[in-house]
């Protein structure tokens, strides 16, 4: 075996590896996006579309509560301006995600594009784990990552679809999944929030503006409200994380745990 | 289901500027991030939460009868089967059936 060859066959083993190493690394996300890719199959179905739909959203879309969005905003109709600012609102926290992950996709060269594209809280989240698995090619390792994961999320949109459409049941009802999801999201959210005024705020100026405008215009007003809220409360909000912190370092003062 | 082109236009919207918000930060914050932005990143996901479960009742009357309870009844459990098993799916699952046997065989 001449040197040529032996250096394919190590580059080899390490793209096996990699390959390897980013599926294990992926098995926690697949249950989820597939459930959750389902749950957002059944509701578009449920108003009409057919899976070629979820083909679509899954594979350009590709964001979580966002596509759960999406549905009620093509039940209703919704208009363009509405639809943008809907996803600017629900998809900011990704901003967050770039800034963290500039350094370390830098010099990811032709991968980066599509690693951005999919940079997702689940891919985030195993993205930014600071451990390498050993002998794989580390830009390729997240490329196959973000790639495994956004095909069980596209598995999961069009399942759900099938799944839906075949079975005849009383759908009635089914929409609340899109409620339980963020209801979930918010519990987790509030537990880890260091002040829970934001959270207040989104229910209270969405609430009152949905009792001030009706059901198809209350969104935008509420969220130039909650945005302008956010920016007066600022210094409010510096006062309660520290009393919170203060209050948590007297906690752990007494407790051991 | 409204008209196919309206239905693609909104989905390409959405598609764009969930693409435009990941690359945004590689584009233009490389050499450091706007304050604002930076408190509205920190802020706003727990707002938005707030505002899209409030959202998601927007056609729920709470004045006429049941009164909005197969919401909040559904919500409940919600919260309570999360913050017990902080199991994602089962919460939305179970919340989901919840809901369905709820305004299916309770509250008719």
């Amino acid at each position: 075996m001449n040197k040529r060859q032996q250096g394919t066959t190590e580059n080899n083993s390490i793209q096996k590896n990699t390959i390897k190493q980013a599926f294990i690394s992926s098995l926690p996300v697949m249950a989820g996006y597939i459930v959750l890719g389902m749950g957002f199959g059944i509701l578009l179905q449920d108003k009409g579309y057919t899976w070629p739909w979820a083909l679509l959203m899954g594979v350009t879309i590709y964001a979580g509560s966002m596509q759960y969005v999406a549905v009620d905003l093509l039940a209703a109709g919704a208009s363009l301006i509405s639809v943008t600012l809907m996803t600017i609102m629900v998809q900011i926290r990704h901003l967050f995600y770039g800034i963290t992950l500039l350094k370390k996709y830098e010099k990811a060269g032709k991968y980066k594009p599509y690693m951005i594209f999919g940079l997702t809280d689940e891919t985030f989240s195993l993205v930014s784990r600071p451990e390498l698995p050993e002998n794989v090619d580390e830009f390729k390792y997240y490329f196959y990552l973000t790639m495994m994961n956004h095909s069980y999320w596209i598995i999961g949109d069009v399942l759900g679809v099938i799944l839906g459409s075949s079975f005849a049941f009383n759908s009635r009802g089914v929409d609340f999944a899109m409620t339980a999801l963020f209801v979930v999201i918010f519990v987790e959210q509030w537990e880890k929030a260091k002040s829970h005024i934001p959270a207040l705020t989104g229910i209270v100026i969405t609430a009152v503006c949905r009792l001030l405008f009706d059901a198809d215009t209350f969104l935008i007003p509420s969220m130039i409200g909650i945005t302008v809220a956010l920016f007066l409360e600022k210094r409010w909000l510096k006062r309660d994380e520290r009393s919170e912190e203060l209050s948590e370092q007297a906690k752990e003062g007494v407790n051991h745990d | 289901m409204i008209n196919v082109g309206q239905s693609l236009a909104i989905i390409a919207v959405t598609a764009a500027v969930t693409a435009l918000i990941r690359f945004l930060p590689f584009l233009i914050f490389h050499k450091g991030t706007p304050k604002p932005i930076l408190y509205l990143g920190e802020v706003l996901p727990f707002a938005v939460m707030g505002m899209l479960v409030v959202y998601c009742l927007k056609n729920t009357s709470f004045i006429s009868a049941p009164y909005g309870a197969p919401e909040l009844l559904a919500i409940l459990f919600v919260v309570i089967v999360h913050k017990w098993k902080h199991n994602t799916l089962l919460s939305v699952a179970g919340g989901t059936i919840c809901y369905m046997l709820l305004v299916q065989m309770v509250f008719v």
